[in-house]
């Protein structure tokens, strides 16, 4: 009785398992032909007018952004998520999408990100250079040395011999400017995109160290995408001229 | 006298009817296929990070300091957030059990929130609070130059909100099912109120709150979201395992995976030595 039950689990277990391997490929109901992208989370706001400027210039295919962290969007990438485009915040990220092939082609670098200090509305602190953050009356928050903006800090840091004793080192760049936001900290590293994004909530004032460490934006086709030819057309949209004014509005560098 | 107790409860659960399951009855057979699949939709994904692992390079992982510093921050914070709320936590079951005041189902409502709520949004609710611009914390900060955000204190706050419910929960669950008899047999021979809940009602529902404090111990080892909301994450001060785990992975796969198991290791032995009793003592 009891490996009867046994082989029955078993079986239906295996059933289930072999049901959840057959996948849906990029054919919506419509017919519509469906585009992943997948773009750094910093990226949100400039692709997310990307994709309607290409879904109007390309009738038939609909473009599905998907943000996170860009060291997340790797991962998935590499373990095998459909992605059609891949747009990353740092060059370390993009190359372990390429170290395990599967990028089409070279990545192209189409935006680049400064650091800068984002403090609170008026800067009540008067702070005006990087070596300010290291007053001892000051909260300091940046991000930690794993993710791109914090890794640039380190460089910053490390370039100027001003050491910061910061409060935290948050997992991302919102993060760090939402300790800002809200009064929490005084003051912190991010980048004048998130600034330019947060509106009137924050103030940035920018230093001159920062560009001893830029951060690369580099995009590129997936190797083997399901849309490999809308794919490399999304690129050329970002890499081109509506791109680089759409990127230069949002604070970002351009190449 | 713990332990008498403990034998007259649980012969009184003997007889009653309806607790009795060895009687040769045996289980509907199609119960087992989606009790296997629940099984294995727990079991699978952690014999995935197993498999995973780097085993060579895991003494060296998870002999880091950022790792120590993680897992001595982890278990301090969630040992005083779960005394925290057995203190509170604890009488507030009782309250909610037995008090007689109008709208407490209301109340019970409310406390069950942070099970519902996503952690980032509770962290964010504390943070609007105690946050140094936040409805206390202001006061906090012009008053007393004291500011709750980036310190151990938050981590603990954090844990505390979040953990709460499981305490709450599994002991008024608890004091429902001991009833108020013996109580009442108590209160005929001249116990006050106070010396009934002492002798009677705490030793009778300590199972209960064993199984909720390990609930609760757990749920804060685990927590995250609002860790990171309110607290911050710095080695040592605010980074549990959680938030080192989570920020490893941006860079180092297998340290992120290393520092996974031995979080596991931590809830299992903490589940395997305050086994809760109260479930154990049903079969």
């Amino acid at each position: 009785m009891k490996v009867r039950v046994l082989t029955v689990v078993t079986a239906v277990l295996c059933l289930a398992l072999a049901g959840c391997g057959g996948g849906s490929d990029g054919a919506g109901a419509s017919g519509n032909r469906t585009l992943n992208v997948f773009a750094a989370a910093s990226l949100t706001d400039v692709f997310t007018t990307f994709e309607k400027q290409f879904e109007t210039e390309n009738p038939g295919v609909d473009v599905k952004l998907n943000f996170g962290s860009s060291s997340d969007l790797a991962q998935q990438i590499v373990n095998g998520a459909p992605a059609d485009v891949f747009a990353a915040a740092s060059d370390a990220t993009m190359k372990s999408v390429t170290d395990a092939g599967l990028a089409a082609g070279t990545p192209t670098v189409f935006a680049t990100n400064v650091l800068q200090i984002a403090t609170a509305p008026g800067n009540p602190k008067g702070i005006a250079s990087f070596a300010d953050l290291a007053r001892p009356d000051l909260k300091v928050v940046v991000c930690a040395p794993q993710v791109p903006c914090g890794a640039a800090s380190d460089k910053v840091e490390k370039a100027t011999g001003v050491t910061l004793t910061p409060v935290s080192e948050e997992p991302d760049v919102k993060s760090t400017l939402g300790k800002v936001s809200t009064g929490n900290a005084d003051a912190g590293l991010v980048y004048p995109t998130d600034v330019l994004a947060a509106g009137n909530r924050v103030q940035g004032v920018s230093f001159p160290e920062a560009d001893r460490a830029p951060t690369n934006y580099p995009i590129a086709v997936v190797k083997g995408a399901p849309q490999a030819e809308p794919a490399q057309r999304f690129q050329d949209l970002v890499t081109g001229e509506f791109g680089r004014k759409t990127l230069q509005a949002a604070g970002f560098g351009t190449p | 006298m713990t332990t008498t107790l403990d034998q007259e409860s649980r012969s009184r659960r003997r007889s009653a009817p309806d607790r009795r399951h060895d009687t040769g009855v045996g289980l509907p057979w199609l119960l087992w296929i989606p009790a296997a699949l629940a099984f294995a939709l727990i079991v699978f994904p952690v014999l995935g990070l197993l498999i995973k692992a780097d085993w060579a390079r895991m003494p060296e992982l998870l002999l880091s300091d950022a790792a120590l510093d993680a897992l001595r921050l982890s278990l301090l914070t969630a040992a005083i957030s779960t005394a925290l709320c057995i203190v509170l936590g604890g009488p507030l079951a009782v309250v909610l059990a037995r008090g007689r005041l109008r709208g407490l189902r209301m109340l019970r409502s409310v406390v069950l929130l942070p099970l519902v709520l996503p952690p980032v949004v509770g962290g964010l609710a504390l943070l609007f609070l105690l946050g140094r611009t936040g409805l206390v914390g202001r006061g906090l900060d012009l008053a007393f130059g004291i500011t709750v955000p980036f310190t151990t204190a938050a981590v603990v706050l954090a844990q505390t909100f979040v953990a709460m419910p499981f305490l709450v929960v599994s002991l008024e669950g608890a004091l429902r099912t001991a009833g108020r008899r013996y109580e009442a047999v108590a209160a005929t021979l001249g116990a006050s109120p106070a010396l009934a809940f002492r002798r009677i009602t705490v030793p009778l529902v300590l199972p209960g709150l064993a199984s909720g404090a390990v609930l609760a111990f757990a749920r804060c080892l685990g927590e995250f979201g609002a860790t990171i909301a309110f607290a911050g994450s710095l080695q040592g001060t605010t980074r549990t395992l959680p938030l080192l785990v989570y920020l490893e992975r941006e860079t180092d796969v297998d340290a992120a995976v290393a520092l996974s198991l031995l979080l596991v290791v931590v809830a299992v032995v903490v589940i395997a030595v305050g086994r809760p009793r109260t479930v154990e003592g049903l079969r």
